[in-house]
């Protein structure tokens, strides 16, 4: 992606934390339309906190997060419907509603916000399961499928209504390397094909090479960005030498 | 000879989404089912915009089966959009609905319901004959048992449930008092009600209005528990731990109820004829007179085989409690059907093993 395409989510003077204890103090980035926007950080600095926080989950102690013209942080509840309309989510266990099947899970956002009829919706929720390569296991229930294509089937249930951003809380966790290199696949494919944005949380290595445009790096200490932009150039060249270290996946000296 | 028929055109143009696509959708389908005969096409060259629901009208319309000659064909369709619809294939999409269940026939039914049922009798014949097993081999090592575990579950289950249980047992003795001494008034025949309530209430309705309580309260939490347990594959990893979920999870559900249910239906025999005594004082019947009528009509074997039906009955609801639990399979809404069940069959139980021991103890003389 290059620095022209629009920009899509602008988070500014953010500050966050839980219990009056700031976790991410001052954070400003910018997410670019189309582009595979990689978050990552070690364990428990804050990248969960972020997400939840930029889905407007959680209010933050200051600051803004911006998508086009509206503030999510500020926004009336009318617009955070309109907000909300813009993004889906995929959270980390996929949170599928167990009872229904696939096909059903898909459809539900669908009955809720459009006036397609039923044969119509069937069609689109099959469709979306189609890109993501489960139509034939449309009418199994999540627990009849595996780990991997539970969270496929929790990205199609987040494409449901063509959001133009998808958040993804470590989509490969858990999942065995061949099972995770699919599933970036997948994620090129459905940013390349349907020009969508991703936002990821990651702390994969091979994943993150694979397929992010862009990287921001948390840090526990600093409580802000340590390094942000391609994540083989920081690998290479970032002056940061514990950056250089987390990308290379060595451990630090003494 | 035929001429062929005129070629419709039909011009889709601007944003295909969500808001506009519903009402083109139904516009468009009605068109094509008017003219079966007419070869149509669709110009799309002023598409601007099309996602999701707008890409699955599109296949659709091509879709649908048509008369030779008469086809559908979407001309001019934007590049950006022909890319997006070629990655799906018009054939995977032939089905119009899916294939619906189909349904079953009476006998068919009637035989798919017993056989559950069968299954069902066959699983608690299992279970009974599994947890008799731990029994036993707690009765060879006591110290294998969780007692700590049983403590806090005999808490939950009996001390817990004083208040209600108090609460309903005091209302029952009233009830029954004052609907009795009523008509018996008429024949200056009050005192009998001693008789009555202290026959009814030690016999039948003690045990019974406690097991009912105890099935509500507590099969319905261990159903629960268990229930999530599986859910959560708590229940595996005991397996797999080499811990059996019988001995583990079970006995002291059982062991616990057993102890509890006794006394609190001697609690519940109590409350309920003090609710009735109540009720003769203000008959003019004092206390003492109606507790020395109630020891010289009702005998110890019809307080015991109380106590003694109230052991079956904890059996019973913590046993089903358990099963049920042990039975779910996956999702919140299993954990539901578990609970629910695991009432209402204890209920079941309860009833017919009340029957039983009418009959028993009619011909044993008791
Ligand atoms: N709801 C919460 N309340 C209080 N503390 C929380 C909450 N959620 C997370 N935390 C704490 O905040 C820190 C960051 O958590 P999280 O954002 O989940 O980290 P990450 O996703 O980067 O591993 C952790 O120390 C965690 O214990
Ligand atoms: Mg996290």
């Amino acid at each position: 992606m290059t620095t022209a395409d629009p920009i899509i989510i602008r988070v500014e003077e953010f500050t966050a934390g839980y219990d009056g204890n700031v976790l991410l103090n001052r954070l400003a980035f910018e997410v670019r339309r189309g582009e595979v926007f990689v978050i990552l950080g070690g364990s428990g600095c804050g990248k969960s906190t972020l997400l939840k926080h930029m889905i407007g989950l959680y209010q933050p102690m200051a600051g803004r997060i911006r998508f086009g013209d509206d503030d999510i942080v500020q926004a009336n509840d009318l617009t955070r419907q309109a907000i909300l309309r813009r993004f889906g989510v995929m959270y980390q266990s996929g949170a599928l509603f167990g009872s229904m099947s696939l096909l059903e899970n898909v459809r539900l956002p669908l009955e809720e916000f459009t006036g397609l009829d039923d044969d119509a919706r069937d069609l689109v929720a099959l469709m979306k399961l189609d890109l993501v390569g489960l139509r034939p296991f449309a009418h199994h229930t999540p627990a009849e499928v595996s780990g991997g294509m539970q969270k496929r089937a929790g990205i199609a249930r987040a494409m449901a209504l063509d959001p133009e951003i998808l958040f993804l809380d470590e989509p490969s966790a858990g999942l065995d390397p061949v099972t995770a290199a699919e599933l970036d696949l997948l994620i090129l494919r459905l940013a390349r094909n349907l020009g969508m944005t991703f936002v990821i949380v990651t702390h994969e290595l091979a994943s993150i090479f694979a397929i992010a445009s862009r990287v921001i790096m948390l840090d526990k200490r600093t409580k802000g960005i340590v390094a942000e932009g391609d994540p083989k150039q920081l690998r290479d060249h970032s002056d940061n030498p514990w950056v250089r270290q987390f990308f290379n996946r060595r451990t630090e000296a003494s | 000879m035929d001429t062929p028929l005129p070629t419709a055109t039909i011009q889709l143009s601007g944003r295909l989404d969500a808001q506009t696509v519903p009402v083109l959708w139904t516009d468009a389908l009605n068109t094509l089912a008017r003219n079966p005969g007419a070869p149509m096409v669709f110009e799309a060259s002023g598409i601007a915009y099309c996602d999701g629901a707008g890409l699955a009208m599109l296949l659709d319309l091509r879709r649908r089966p048509r008369a030779a000659g008469a086809e559908v064909r979407i001309q001019n369709l934007p590049a950006a959009v022909q890319t997006l619809l070629d990655q799906f294939k018009i054939a995977d999409y032939a089905a119009i609905t899916p294939p619906a269940a189909v349904p079953q026939k009476l006998p068919e039914q009637v035989g798919r319901i017993s056989f559950s049922i069968w299954q069902d009798l066959l699983a608690m014949v299992a279970f009974t004959g599994e947890s008799t097993a731990a029994f036993a081999r707690l009765l060879i090592r006591p110290a294998a048992v969780r007692w700590r575990t049983v403590l806090i579950l005999a808490e939950q289950a009996g001390v817990d449930a004083v208040p209600i249980v108090a609460l309903l047992s005091w209302l029952l003795g009233v009830i029954l008092a004052f609907q009795s001494a009523m008509p018996m008034k008429v024949f200056g025949a009050e005192l009998y009600v001693a008789n009555l309530l202290g026959l009814s209430i030690l016999r039948e309705l003690g045990p019974l209005m406690t097991a009912i309580i105890l099935a509500g309260r507590t099969g319905a939490a261990f159903a629960a528990e268990i229930g999530t347990m599986k859910v959560n594959e708590e229940v595996d990893a005991l397996t797999t731990m080499g811990l059996d979920p019988v001995r583990f999870l079970v006995l002291p559900r059982l062991l616990a109820a057993v102890a509890v249910t006794p006394l609190l239906v001697v609690f519940s025999d109590l409350i309920s004829l003090a609710g009735g005594a109540m009720v003769m004082a203000a008959l003019d019947i004092p206390a003492t007179t109606f507790v020395n009528q109630i020891i010289n009509s009702v005998q110890i074997k019809d307080f015991l085989s109380g106590l003694f039906k109230s052991v079956v009955f904890a059996l019973l609801i913590a046993g089903t409690g358990c099963l049920r639990g042990l039975q779910t399979r996956t999702g919140a809404s299993s954990v539901g059907r578990a609970t629910t069940s695991a009432v209402v069959t204890s209920i079941t139980w309860i009833v017919i093993a009340d029957g039983l021991f009418a009959v028993i103890f009619y011909h044993l003389g008791i």
